[in-house]
């Protein structure tokens, strides 16, 4: 369902433009507003959607397979850590539904820079970045013996 | 490009330059951080990081995840599950080698904040399937990219790559690459001692069931463009498996996942009718397989293959029973957010038609052919395997290192390794990060040596385009056909007719021979010669115009491969009509092929596989 945006409420601010992973929100030069250049190529994967500041991107089932009187509507709310969607069926029924996006603070995450370094030994063994810790694990990582592999039908 | 403004040339060097910033990318960006402190990580994307790759709007699940830490699975487990599931072929070193890391990548994304879900009873995660646990992951991606964000010297986004360089005096050995910013055109040169290639596999080379506007929704990102295998195959680097495609059963439109649906909330298929239909193709089935069949869990191709023959038979469409597991509003409600949280097309399309999954039995329908190596198949470059295991004929340097020096890979980029998913691409390119540290720290005053003339001759190809536009323009009044210049978009449908027809997509069931393999060459070789007549309107065009280039290198690499494995090893994927059947005699092997650029000639050969004692 290629996205469209609502001329009353798009206020040009660009958002949709920076995430859209298929490079298809652009701003139109007359309108100075955003619109789906290429609905085609829209995954409807709602990024656009989530990152607009006025909700002023909506939907619209694929015309080829869609009929229309549908709409699927999200609200990502970070300060709150939900989304929330209201499905509408062609019919009016109506479902809801709201679920965690994420734990921890935005911003939270330890870089990985700010671990101890790494000592020169762990260069020649197979582990990674906090491991065998992470791994959660007793006796280290799991290792295979190069005579376990032989070739032909198994 | 204006009167007025001139392109600029934007010189970035780095030690390491990861290419795509998806699951992958940001596993290799971490991981590069963690074990180079002080060396400089840039990582390279076309759209943002934030929200780009396949995991770009979310998922529902981990599909990999071995759970040592309760006695669930162990990594040998997971290597006979990928194995079986691809029919006996896959690199088992490696996929051992991501089994062994994966359970600590996840156990970083919960402490990062991603809401795992757990088992209420014994507050485990919460399994759909023996290898897969169920998230709230809408937001899965922005977390992962915050992490990359936090290891990276410089995150360039809006920059699409071209091409990779090699260095001046090794031509085997690679050098940096090149590319340009999708919203100022400048032109974009980095200088890296090590590249890691983390790009996407291919979608839109086969012609997809919607042609219309709906085109876009493809099962793989539109905007994995096939950069993973173009990237590599334009230096020569050896690549594995690419005749492995994926067709996938899925939602009917929408290709909303089916995985929880059988797993956890055990639906079921059957046909039109309302008959069990998998049982009555067993012994079709055996024929062409043998006891392949009988394996535990049946290969997914298989299922695919009884999928076919019985709306072949006229039975369809083939329907998922949903009505009685749906009565649950607890799974009702899982059902729902399982699109919502990864495909909500698919929830759409339901909206659209009136369909209730509590009132109505949804259709099933099976994809398009895509060429990936992340998923349930195993297409990407031969890379060297895990130092402490891998065989010596798998193992010529650094670990995810391909067959060209300082070229490594992660994701769909790397071949041979089905089944990592989302945590297993992170965990490849955590692999292939520290590997790719390994090799700069080893390189000491030896960098190599970009060439002045090869990116300069790169540029005048990468902005061509524009140039056949501006020109070709002024012939015609108005619209999109011109005797001079072709749309990305021209390029891109006859590729997907050529693929679809020829090379085994869905208006062939899915059928090819010798001769349509041959035939398909000849027309992929001068929609080749018709590349240096793409016209790019702009910018966004111009992106479109070397995605189109990928795609197609990706394409011709298919079809040698597909030309090359004579047999028919996964039906229900494709089938060599003059191969019906599976030969383990002469076929128990991987496929290798390399490109020359200098006589853009294929060769293949074979490769041994190697198992694991079982």
């Amino acid at each position: 369902m290629p996205t469209f945006v609502y001329m009353t409420r798009c206020d040009g601010c660009g958002h949709c433009v920076d995430i859209c992973p298929s490079d298809i929100m652009h701003i139109d030069k007359t309108y100075r507003r955003a619109y789906n250049i290429e609905p085609n190529m829209c995954w409807e994967c709602y990024s656009c959607v989530k990152a607009c500041p006025q909700n002023a991107i909506d939907a619209r089932g694929y015309a080829d397979f869609a009929p229309l009187g549908h709409s699927v509507r999200a609200l990502r709310e970070e300060a709150k850590g939900t989304i929330s969607w209201r499905l509408k069926f062609r019919d009016g029924r109506e479902k809801n539904f709201v679920s965690p996006i994420r734990t921890t603070p935005w911003g939270s995450i330890k870089g990985p820079a700010e671990y101890d370094a790494p000592r020169p030994e762990d260069f020649s063994s197979q582990e990674l970045a906090h491991e065998p810790e992470a791994l959660k694990i007793d006796g280290g990582l799991p290792a295979l013996r190069p005579d376990q592999l032989k070739q032909g039908v198994v | 490009m204006s009167l007025f403004r001139r392109r600029k040339t934007v010189f970035v060097d780095a030690d390491i330059l990861v290419i795509g910033g998806g699951m992958a990318g940001c596993g290799a960006t971490y991981e590069s951080r963690y074990w180079g402190r002080d060396l400089k990580i840039v990582c390279v994307e076309k759209a943002n990081i934030e929200r780009s790759g396949a995991v770009a709007q979310g998922l529902y699940a981990i599909n990999c995840y071995m759970g040592m830490q309760w006695g669930e699975n162990q990594p040998e487990d997971h290597v006979r599950y990928a194995r079986n599931d691809l029919m006996g072929l896959v690199r088992e070193d490696l996929g051992y080698d991501i089994a062994r890391h994966v359970d600590a990548t996840v156990h970083k994304f919960e402490e990062w904040g991603l809401p795992m879900m757990r088992d209420p009873e014994t507050g485990r995660y919460q399994r759909e399937g023996k290898w897969q646990i169920m998230i709230h992951g809408e937001s899965y991606k922005p977390i992962v990219a915050e992490a990359a964000r936090k290891a990276a010297t410089e995150v360039y986004n809006r920059i699409m790559v071209t091409h990779l360089l090699t260095d001046k005096t090794k031509p085997n050995r690679v050098a940096g690459a090149v590319g340009f910013n999708v919203r100022t055109g400048d032109y974009y040169v980095f200088r890296a001692k090590a590249v890691i290639v983390s790009a996407g596999g291919a979608s839109h080379i086969f012609k997809p069931r919607a042609v219309g506007e709906g085109m876009g929704r493809t099962w793989y990102a539109p905007w994995s463009s096939a950069s993973a295998y173009a990237l590599p195959i334009q230096v020569g680097a050896k690549m594995t498996q690419m005749e492995n495609r994926i067709v996938l059963t899925r939602f009917k439109d929408g290709y909303g996942p089916v995985g929880a649906y059988f797993l956890h909330l055990k639906t079921y298929t059957q046909n039109g009718y309302g008959e069990e239909y998998e049982s009555k193709w067993y012994e079709n089935t055996k024929a062409l397989v043998g006891d392949y069949i009988d394996r535990h869990p049946v290969p997914t191709c298989l299922r695919n293959h009884a999928f076919l023959e019985e709306v072949k038979a006229g039975r369809g469409p083939i329907r998922m029973v949903t009505t009685e597991a749906f009565q649950d509003p607890h799974k009702e409600t899982v059902g729902w957010e399982n699109f919502l949280g990864m495909t909500i097309g698919q929830a759409v399309v339901w909206a659209s038609q009136n369909i209730d999954p509590k009132h109505i039995n949804p259709e099933l329908t099976t994809s398009e052919p895509y060429v990936m190596g992340s998923h349930a198949t195993c297409s990407g470059a031969w890379a060297s395997g895990p130092e402490d295991y891998a065989p010596s004929e798998y193992q010529w340097g650094y670990n995810r290192m391909m067959t060209v020096e300082g070229l490594f890979g992660a994701g769909d980029a790397i071949g041979g390794t089905a089944h990592k998913f989302s945590s297993g691409s992170f965990t490849e390119g955590r692999i292939a990060g520290k590997a790719a540290v390994k090799y700069v720290n080893d390189l000491r005053n030896q960098p190599p040596q970009v060439s002045e003339q090869e990116y300069l001759d790169l540029e005048k190809t990468i902005f061509q385009p524009l140039e056949n536009y501006r020109v070709g323009r002024n012939e015609i009044v108005a619209g999109t056909v011109s005797p001079s210049y072709l749309l990305p978009i021209h390029g891109l449908q006859r590729l997907e007719k050529i693929m679809d027809e020829y090379v085994g997509g869905i208006s062939t069931n899915y059928m090819t021979n010798d001769r349509l393999l041959n035939r398909g060459l000849e027309l992929l070789t001068m929609l080749r010669e018709d590349m240096s007549s793409m016209g790019a309107e702009d910018l966004h065009q111009l992106q479109r115009t070397w995605e189109l280039h990928h795609r197609l290198l990706a394409s011709e690499s298919v079809t040698h491969h597909t030309l090359f494995r004579q047999e028919t090893r996964w039906p229900g994927y494709y089938y060599r009509g003059d191969h019906m059947r599976l030969d383990d005699e002469n076929w128990h092997c991987f496929t290798l092929s390399r490109y020359d650029r200098n006589t853009g000639k294929w060769a293949l050969e074979k490769a041994p596989v190697y198992h694991i004692v079982d």
